[in-house]
């Protein structure tokens, strides 16, 4: 069995540790988050203890991985300290603040071999894994220009006092939203983002952070094209995240739930016909052991205690490929400001 | 207490749609009147179809409304209302964090020390706000027959991961005791519910859980599903993504779940006459060898079940 403590019980800690607790390898040995009710429920209703300080549960617990789910600010010293206590690090997106912390993260991770993963789980959806094999593959020969898009009802009215309204903690659409879009231009694209110019990151109903992210993207291998994110969308019930790439053999289109595949010619080897083709999510999502708000969740679970029983350090979404989105957004950011 | 055997959904008429994002934009702009689903629901009862098992969306308590101006026509008509409608908590959750959550949901103030809500939330006693949290996701429906009310799967699967199975055991005597109506899990984990239900000694508990021939979120596996709804074990199944998401043809969809005599409910999703009428007598065809479910689906459909088996 492998010993499992959370930081952070948010939205997305409390998912983790539900999916963790169903996971058949795994002990869900601790949690620590400072709120009173929620420390009441676990301990009343379950084995796992809670802990308000993250070191004195790693020194006591001995954990073999701590996720961290934390703000984003707190990432780097949370994730350095459990690696250097023995612990592989599970951490949410994104990495990290500043790219010399990202960096810290990624040399701990190196230096003490520790198995290293972060919280980008669009690399674990059926479509966008099909995508990225089929562009890969040359289906759509050379790609000249993409699009990656999301859209989002979180910030709708003019609000404030949050940590996601708070710029210093990791807050606003490009942290939030883009972050994942970023990354997975880089995953399907197969390479990674290096530019961008043109950046307009409006402020729509945020008195302190962006609402929207809209950029012209260079990739590393000279592919250009446009990034057009915006949480404050009511026009879509959840997040939508979707990428168009152009090539001179056709198109491909994808979200979560379909894959659309444009060709000038037939292609007997993939079985796909000259014209629009259409894959769908329930014919491109592996079985998984546990099911809560999508495959992909539990998929990447599955992967990281994979690794760790495998002892595999550089994997599918490692901190060094996370660190890559931290760096755009850095750069976004500039692009921006001037 | 007796389900009937066809139930409708709502997920047509509020976006959602599991295979394409562009259909839920389609479906977005259709439904946009209140009226306009209250017109499906006119036709799915002229059809025979009573009950209408629905989120506790916002909009649902429009459609009530409107029927409330028409008490003698909608007299038989039930809901089976399922709870929380999750994205308004979760994209509250992402803001406010879970104290900001529950200060926002739970009638009164948390905070006063005076109401059941402050003594509540200062006692940390989170049945008592969960009871808050369900009359709250009620209220919509006063006065409606209500006569089984859901839990929906991402809060019956994040409990389940936990491990904090008491709830459902709350739940259950709560909803007995507050609505005189049965409790019903919605769960994408259906084996492992199972299993805990019999553990807690919630009995002859109504599940709902997506079954469908090619497996689609069916978690675990197809044949661990399939093992438990050939099984004595004492559960009542509702079958919901039978098409798995549009994936598999009506009619081999449902001469899939009706293979199960066990399944006493099938729900699905439409919004057009032909559509609604076409699983309706695929489900009524397949019906014809499950005496209970016949009976049933008969009672609803003198004559239509007739000439299908003629």
């Amino acid at each position: 069995m492998i010993k499992i403590a959370i930081i952070g019980l948010g939205k997305m800690g409390i998912s983790h540790c539900a999916i963790l607790g169903a996971s058949p390898n795994v002990d869900v040995v601790a949690v620590c988050d400072p709120d009173s009710l929620l420390q009441s429920v676990f301990k009343k209703l379950t084995k796992i203890v809670c802990y308000n300080d993250y070191k004195q549960m790693i020194e006591e617990k001995i954990p073999d991985a701590i996720y961290v789910v934390t703000p984003t600010k707190t990432h780097a010293e949370m994730a350095i300290y459990a690696m250097e206590h023995g612990c592989h690090v599970f951490c949410e997106k994104p990495l990290s603040l500043s790219q010399d912390d990202g960096m810290r993260m990624v040399d701990t991770a190196k230096r003490l071999n520790k198995v290293n993963q972060v919280g980008y789980h669009n690399r674990f959806i059926g479509t966008f894994n099909e995508a990225k094999r089929l562009l890969a593959s040359g289906i759509i020969g050379s790609p000249f220009h993409f699009v990656g898009e999301a859209y989002g009802p979180v910030a709708l009215k003019s609000k404030s006092g949050t940590w996601r309204s708070d710029k210093k903690a990791g807050g606003g659409c490009v942290m939030d939203y883009a972050a994942h879009v970023l990354n997975l231009i880089d995953y399907v694209m197969g390479s990674p983002i290096i530019k961008c110019a043109g950046t307009n990151m409006p402020h729509i109903f945020s008195k302190e952070v962006d609402d929207a992210v809209y950029s012209t993207l260079t990739l590393e291998n000279m592919t250009k094209g446009q990034l057009s994110v915006c949480w404050s969308d009511d026009t879509v019930r959840k997040m939508t995240t979707s990428i168009k790439i152009e090539g001179d053999g056709g198109k491909i289109f994808v979200d979560a739930t379909t894959l659309k595949i444009y060709l000038k010619e037939d292609n007997p080897k993939e079985g796909l016909l000259k014209g629009w083709n259409e894959k769908h999510i329930t014919d491109l999502t592996p079985e998984v052991f546990f099911n809560l708000r999508g495959e992909e969740y539990s998929a990447e679970t599955d992967y990281f205690i994979h690794n760790i029983l495998n002892n595999k350090s550089d994997n599918r979404n490692s901190f060094k490929s996370a660190l890559q989105t931290d760096i755009i957004i850095n750069k976004l950011m500039e692009d921006s400001n001037n | 207490m007796t389900m009937d055997r066809i139930l409708l959904g709502d997920n047509q008429f509020f976006a959602v749609n599991h295979l394409s994002d562009e259909r839920s934009r389609a479906q977005a702009v259709r439904f946009k009147e209140d009226k306009s689903i209250l017109d499906v629901l006119d036709i799915a009862m002229d059809c025979g179809i009573n009950t209408f098992m629905c989120t506790t969306y916002d909009r649902i308590g429009n459609i009530i409304k409107m029927m409330k101006q028409n008490p003698e026509k909608y007299n038989d008509f039930k809901f089976f209302p399922c709870m929380p409608y999750a994205h308004k908590y979760a994209n509250t959750l992402t803001e406010l964090g879970i104290v900001g959550t529950l200060k926002k949901y739970i009638p009164g103030n948390i905070f006063a020390a005076a109401s059941k809500a402050g003594i509540a939330y200062m006692r940390k006693d989170f049945f008592t706000l969960m009871e808050l949290l369900i009359d709250s996701e009620m209220k919509m429906f006063d006065g409606m027959n209500t006569p089984v009310i859901f839990l929906q799967n991402v809060v019956v699967d994040l409990l389940l991961g936990l491990g904090m199975d008491e709830f459902f055991v709350h739940y259950t005597e709560y909803i007995k005791k507050r609505y005189n109506a049965e409790p019903g899990f919605i769960t994408m984990n259906l084996p492992r519910m199972v299993d805990i239900c019999e553990q807690f000694h919630i009995e002859n508990p109504i599940i709902c859980s997506s079954i469908n021939k090619i497996g689609f979120r069916m978690s675990g596996s197809i044949e661990e599903y399939e093992e438990y709804l050939n099984s004595n074990k004492r559960f009542r199944p509702i079958a919901m993504q039978c098409l798995a998401a549009g994936a598999l043809k009506p009619e081999e969809a449902m001469e899939y779940v009706c293979s199960f005599p066990k399944v006493e409910s099938i729900l699905f999703g439409a919004s057009s006459r032909a559509h609604i009428q076409q699983t309706r007598d695929l489900i009524i065809k397949y019906s014809k060898n499950n005496v209970d479910a016949y009976t049933n689906i008969h009672n609803a459909n003198p004559l239509v079940s007739e000439e299908i088996l003629q």
